[in-house]
């Protein structure tokens, strides 16, 4: 209803006429959207449901009510401004600031089929729940339901704990996240130091037909499979919630909250996984679609107003949409122009290779092909050239403790390339395993923190630790590095402590 | 339409109050939230105020970045994290600062100090009228027209004429059916309260005693503002001499010389008389010092000034002693002397920053 009124402003055509020309414009340059439904919602709204992380049926819970006073404190000190959100859910939905500028409103709907397009076709989302929204509603209605049944409080400290650890999933399982055993075997398990031998019909042939090397070598495997079945988990796992809801002995409630985190975390992995390229693709389309297709001459002045402060960059911040069209650009440039390939790279003359032109025109065909199959970690190792590193004037900042100011360390491309891969990985998490839910013989959980070069917050980390405890139950254990000492951290549900482990490895 | 958000905000603030509640004596004597006072909130920063997370630390300060400069350059300032949106970096390196209002900071800060709610001085004497929109008339402005009694009117008159049709219920009101809000006068206690802070300014009186006072003016005045509608306040400063000065010089005026601490009295006095009759406003003169005065001579002259002129005009005086390192601490003992059982005295002794939490309770916790 709010929407029609606002559409017929000006006597000027309606949205949805608008919506119709950049949707045929968005097919007719490939784009193979989702059915994307456009909703106009106010300022308050447009916060409530941004605080929800677009989804306006959610849970409830105080960390959205956080977010949303930060939300409403930005736009009314005129901080920010929230122009859309977009869901990935089919059909796709997208909200838009009712007071947007027509011109805004245009590029807008660009931006959302660039993204409603990279949902669709881009592999890493290929496993997403696509009725999320339903799916959100039900979380929403489930912890309710707790709420009510368990109190308030009750049910809020557990999801607290819940959500301390949302981030322990394993993010390159995408193709799996609901990856778990099937069936289970209870069978007595057999002597696995008897290891299976052919039949030899002349003992003389049993040397050749069953190698003593061999053998010893199988029952060397067998021995040590045997181990590792003991040990629990089998192997280490990273989907640290997922142990949590097979083996912590909470109960069935709890377990359900937890899965709720568990599947919410993985449905915006994606997300998270693709920034860079997703801002990057819509950015690259509303522009596109916009400067070709849908500008009126009287809006361009606004439109290049506007799209410049989506790239603008701050000195300090790396502009996910900056980086992430200009990158796509410049693929799109190298594969036009043929400057890709071993013959490309190993020019050394540096003249050749800035005219480097072989018309191949293969520009659209590989972006297509790149938004398909890759994300932010394979698309930066890709992609990002030397070339581009200096043109975009990419640089590693670093904090200098003596001022206590951030600045640039260096510009050099390996390690400006390195740092971006790094804080890439594992979506910039520290990566947490579980390695034993059976530690001390005492139930006790030990998680192994792969440490990369850089140490855990140990004031979180413990707070953390003691989430993790309230729903373990048994004492927990980390093993992690800090200050280039091997460190167990625990806690015991009562205190924390400190063990050293640095002397037992040295 | 409620939102479903407003409950999670509700929720929110909630847990902030209670933070706030649960640290409030670290606040008070930290005085760290005094700096950012707006005029109608304080911003208070609560770094336990987030989901804990498996993060990395602050050996992890390094990112990229994209810009012009050389490598040396500044960037950014260390506490916060210039990547604020950039890809993949740490989340939150901010410390959480929420706004809180005076009223709400007042509220906390009456439940934990459990505080009486100030009863107005003279109850028969501080009187004033106001007009409250609470009756209803025949005629009155349009603009005042009240909606719902108007149309119950006409419910009324079309039901007794029968024309009422429950079938196709209409009803329209007709001249006679009109209702006015109208005003009614109220009696209401007189709300106005000026607070007149006096403090010691001479040599003995170091920069610790001062923020001492000054944080313990900040909480007072808090308090006082959730308990007045109007709340004024005056500042004098003396050494051997007094004058009225503003609040910024009020707290980095600097003198030497010696005390006297009746020349402050007076000027007390004369500042009530010129400006702020008995009859309309409740008066609160508080007095920091560390306890020098001149002599037993100008205590008594202070004493007298008390008896006389002051405490019969004022809701109750108060006066806290500031610990330093010079001063003898003999004043509060020759008040409390003066005035063994007075209800309209309060003495207080502030040892340190410690001991402001403390003196507000002693200050404010009669109610007066």
């Amino acid at each position: 209803m709010a929407a029609k009124k606002s559409v017929h402003r000006n006597g000027k055509e309606p949205l949805r006429i608008v919506q119709e020309e950049i949707l045929e414009a968005a097919r007719a340059f490939g784009l193979d959207p989702i059915r994307t439904v456009f909703e106009l919602v106010a300022h308050d709204e447009l916060n409530e449901i941004a605080a929800y992380g677009g989804f306006p049926t959610r849970y409830p819970h105080w960390r959205f009510g956080m977010g949303y006073e930060e939300l409403a404190k930005g736009y009314t000190y005129g901080l920010s401004k929230i122009y859309e959100l977009v869901i990935n859910n089919d059909p796709c939905y997208a909200y838009l600031m009712k007071s947007n500028a027509r011109v805004d409103q245009k590029m807008v709907i660009a931006h959302v089929y660039g993204h409603s397009d990279f949902f669709k076709n881009n592999m890493w989302f290929s496993q997403t729940h696509r009725r999320m929204i339903d799916e959100m509603a039900n979380h929403g209605t489930r912890i309710r339901r707790y709420l009510e049944r368990h109190g308030e409080r009750t049910v809020e400290e557990f999801l607290d704990a819940a959500l301390s650890l949302e981030w322990l999933i394993d993010y390159h399982s995408v193709y799996s996240p609901t990856r778990r055993r099937t069936r289970y075997d209870f069978s007595e398990p057999e002597d696995p130091a008897a290891v299976h031998r052919l039949r030899a019909d002349h003992d003389y042939m049993d040397r050749y037909i069953n190698p003593p090397d061999y053998l010893e070598a199988q029952r060397k495997r067998n021995v040590d499979r045997a181990k590792a079945a003991k040990r629990f988990p089998e192997r280490p796992e990273k989907d640290v919630l997922a142990f949590l809801i097979e083996h912590a002995p909470i109960e069935n409630w709890q377990r359900d909250i937890l899965s709720i985190v568990r599947e919410e975390s993985y449905y915006i992995a994606p997300q998270a996984l693709t920034k860079i390229m997703n801002e990057g693709w819509a950015t690259y389309w509303h522009a596109k679609i916009m400067t070709e297709k849908a500008l009126d001459p009287a809006e361009v002045v606004d439109f290049a107003d506007h799209h410049s402060a989506t790239l603008g960059t701050q000195p300090g911040a790396l502009n996910p949409y900056k980086l992430g069209v200009e990158l796509w650009r410049d693929i799109e440039d190298r594969w036009n122009r043929g400057r890709f390939g071993r013959e490309y790279d190993e020019c050394d003359d540096l003249a050749r290779k800035r005219m480097w032109d072989l018309n191949l025109g293969l520009g659209r065909e590989k972006i297509f092909e790149v938004r398909r199959i890759y994300n932010d970690l394979t698309f930066i190792d890709d992609f990002l050239t030397k070339e581009f590193c200096e043109d975009q004037n990419l640089f590693v900042y670093r904090h200098n403790a003596q001022s206590n100011r951030y600045e640039i360390s260096e510009r050099d491309f390996e390690t400006v390339k390195r740092t971006l891969l790094f804080r890439l990985t594992n979506m910039g998490h520290p990566l947490l395993q579980v390695v034993d839910g059976n530690f001390r013989n005492r139930s006790e959980l030990l998680l192994i923190h792969a440490h990369e070069g850089f140490d855990l917050d140990l004031e979180e980390a413990r707070d953390a630790l003691r989430n993790l405890q309230r729903i373990w139950q048994r004492p927990v254990n980390l093993e992690t590095v800090l200050e280039d000492q091997l460190k167990l951290l625990v806690y015991d549900g009562q205190k924390h402590s400190e063990e050293d482990l640095s002397r037992t490895f040295a | 339409m409620v939102k479903r958000i407003e409950k999670d905000f509700a929720r929110f603030r909630e847990i902030i109050k209670g933070q706030i509640r649960k640290d409030l004596r670290k606040y008070i004597t930290h005085g760290e939230m005094i700096g950012k006072r707006g005029k109608y909130a304080v911003s208070i920063p609560l770094p336990s105020l987030r989901i804990p997370t498996f993060r990395f630390g602050k050996n992890d300060r390094t990112g990229v970045g994209q810009g012009e400069g050389e490598p040396g350059t500044p960037i950014a300032a260390g506490e916060q994290d210039p990547g604020g949106r950039g890809a993949g970096d740490t989340p939150g390196q901010h410390l959480l600062e929420v706004d809180v209002t005076i009223e709400e900071l007042a509220q906390i800060l009456g439940e934990e100090l459990e505080l009486p709610r100030i009863k107005p001085r003279g109850q028969s004497t501080l009187w004033a009228d106001r007009d409250r929109y609470t009756g209803v008339a025949r005629a009155g402005p349009e603009s005042l027209r009240h909606f719902k009694r108007t149309y119950r009117e006409a419910l009324k008159r079309s039901m007794a004429m029968g024309i009422y049709d429950p079938a196709a219920p209409m009803i329209v009101p007709i001249r006679e059916d009109r209702r006015y809000r109208s005003r009614k006068p109220r009696q209401v206690p007189q709300n106005n309260a000026v607070v007149i802070y006096m403090m010691d300014v001479s040599g003995s009186m170091g920069d610790e005693q001062k923020e001492i006072v000054r944080t313990e003016a900040f909480w007072i005045d808090t308090w006082l503002r959730s308990q007045y509608k109007k709340v004024e306040t005056r500042y004098i400063v003396h050494d051997a001499s007094a004058k009225e000065v503003d609040r910024d010089t009020f707290y980095s005026i600097k003198e030497s010389g010696g005390t006297k601490i009746s020349s402050a009295y007076l000027v007390c006095d004369e500042l009530i008389k010129k400006s702020f009759n008995p009859s309309e406003w409740n008066i609160y003169p508080f007095h920091f010092s560390d306890g020098d005065n001149w002599g037993s001579e100008d205590t008594k002259k202070c004493v007298d000034l008390l008896q006389e002129a002051v405490l019969p005009r004022v809701n109750v005086f108060c006066y806290g002693q500031v610990k330093s390192a010079y001063g003898s601490g003999q004043f509060k003992k020759d008040l409390d002397g003066a005035f063994p059982d007075s209800p309209q005295v309060i003495t207080s002794e502030i040892r340190d920053k410690a001991g402001i939490y403390d003196s507000i309770k002693e200050f404010l916790g009669r109610g007066k």
